[in-house]
């Protein structure tokens, strides 16, 4: 049973797991109820929309947002905070780059990798 | 189509024109229709102009029917007098005339066939035979022929594959390419060089059906001196493109190496 640190707030930066944003990462602008947030990721290409929270992982990060604050300041505090490099840096991230490249070897790339492996 | 109007007057000696006309017609949308109807190309291209030639063509198709024949006296009175006699059988003496039916969508013969070719198969590719005698081999795409096989090679010197011609559909094509630019193939490399050679001896008996059955057909199949010229020429222009190319020992082994599916790889899954 892991820390309950992690909570549903203005400004968690949350991981999007399915639809047409999956994989990408976003922030929480607004919370409209119980299963419904409003998530904004200017910075990383998530357009202003009402999310479901099933569709969320929520990430350890969290910038310092006003609630319903508008993209400019999302993007702003998004870029003072240096979400970009922090969320690169996670081992999460990390693993689903690892994950990405694994997918898309080529036939050469994946013999290159056996050999390298001997 | 029609032959190009002349419009200058008949009688004066023509220059040939320079250069061929840009098509007057055209397809519309890569359709089968034409931008213009019949009746408007004729106007469009002033075919009114045009004096009609009488083919003499028909002449002598009179003249060889005519030859078919030898013309006999018989006797009896109410006989005719006289019967054409064929010189030579027909292979089919027809009772009634064919009935010309118009082909609205003839039968393509192989030669006018679209060859097409998998968008990820490109010159200097490389692919994995899946089948044949060099199933699971690396092999380098040179070029398609214009039967629409692809032409082949291991190189020999690596993988044992000599120039050959390899279907399409029996081919994975990777991601991996080598610049075959400065590659320069024979020119006779086509399709009849790598068509299979039938003996003389079966291809008379098959004509005539009087030759014994049971002769041995002919000594093993033996290279040819051009092939190994070739497949020399060819080799040397790829191993030094290989050589060139920023993966070149790499490259070499990856060719040597046989293609296979391990456990928990699915093909359908993986990116060649």
């Amino acid at each position: 049973m892991g820390k309950l640190d992690k909570f549903v707030e203005v400004g968690r930066v949350a991981f999007i797991a399915n639809g047409k944003d999956s994989g990408k990462v976003c922030a929480i602008a607004e919370i409209i109820d119980q299963n419904r947030v409003l998530i904004d990721g200017p910075c990383s290409g998530v357009r202003r929309q009402v999310c479901d929270m099933k569709r969320l992982h929520l990430t350890r990060f969290c910038i310092d947002l006003p609630h319903s604050a508008r993209t400019a300041v999302v993007r702003r505090k998004w870029t003072a905070a240096k979400l970009d490099e922090k969320w690169k840096e996670t081992s999460w991230a990390k693993k689903l780059e690892s994950r990405r490249l694994r997918t898309n070897m080529s036939d050469f790339d994946r013999f290159k990798l056996a050999r390298a492996k001997q | 189509m029609a032959p190009k109007a002349q419009k200058k007057p008949q009688g004066k000696q023509m220059a040939k024109s320079s250069a061929p006309h840009k098509p007057k017609n055209s397809a519309i949308n890569a359709s089968r229709l034409m931008k213009y109807s019949r009746a408007r190309i004729f106007q469009r291209k002033a075919a009114y102009k045009v004096k009609k030639v009488k083919t003499p063509a028909k002449k002598s198709a009179e003249k060889a029917a005519a030859a078919a024949f030898v013309v006999k006296k018989i006797g009896g009175d109410k006989n005719g007098g006289e019967r054409k006699v064929y010189k030579k059988t027909p292979k089919s003496l027809p009772t009634q005339v064919a009935s010309r039916k118009v082909q609205l969508r003839p039968k393509k013969t192989f030669k006018k066939h679209v060859r097409r070719i998998r968008s990820n198969l490109a010159p200097g590719a490389v692919l994995i035979l899946l089948a044949g005698r060099h199933k699971g081999k690396r092999v380098v795409l040179l070029k398609q022929l214009e039967s629409g096989l692809l032409l082949v090679t291991g190189p020999r010197k690596l993988n044992g594959c000599p120039l050959r011609r390899v279907s399409q559909r029996y081919v994975i094509g990777t991601k991996t390419r080598i610049d075959i630019s400065k590659v320069a193939l024979p020119e006779r490399l086509n399709d009849a060089y790598f068509r299979r050679q039938r003996s003389a001896k079966k291809s008379a008996a098959s004509a005539g059906g009087s030759a014994d059955i049971f002769a041995k057909s002919d000594a093993a199949y033996a290279v040819s001196a051009e092939r190994r010229e070739d497949q020399a020429a060819v080799d040397k222009a790829l191993m030094g493109a290989i050589k060139a190319s920023g993966d070149g020992p790499m490259l070499r082994s990856y060719l040597r190496s046989l293609f296979s599916i391990k456990s928990g790889q699915r093909p359908h899954a993986m990116v060649f």
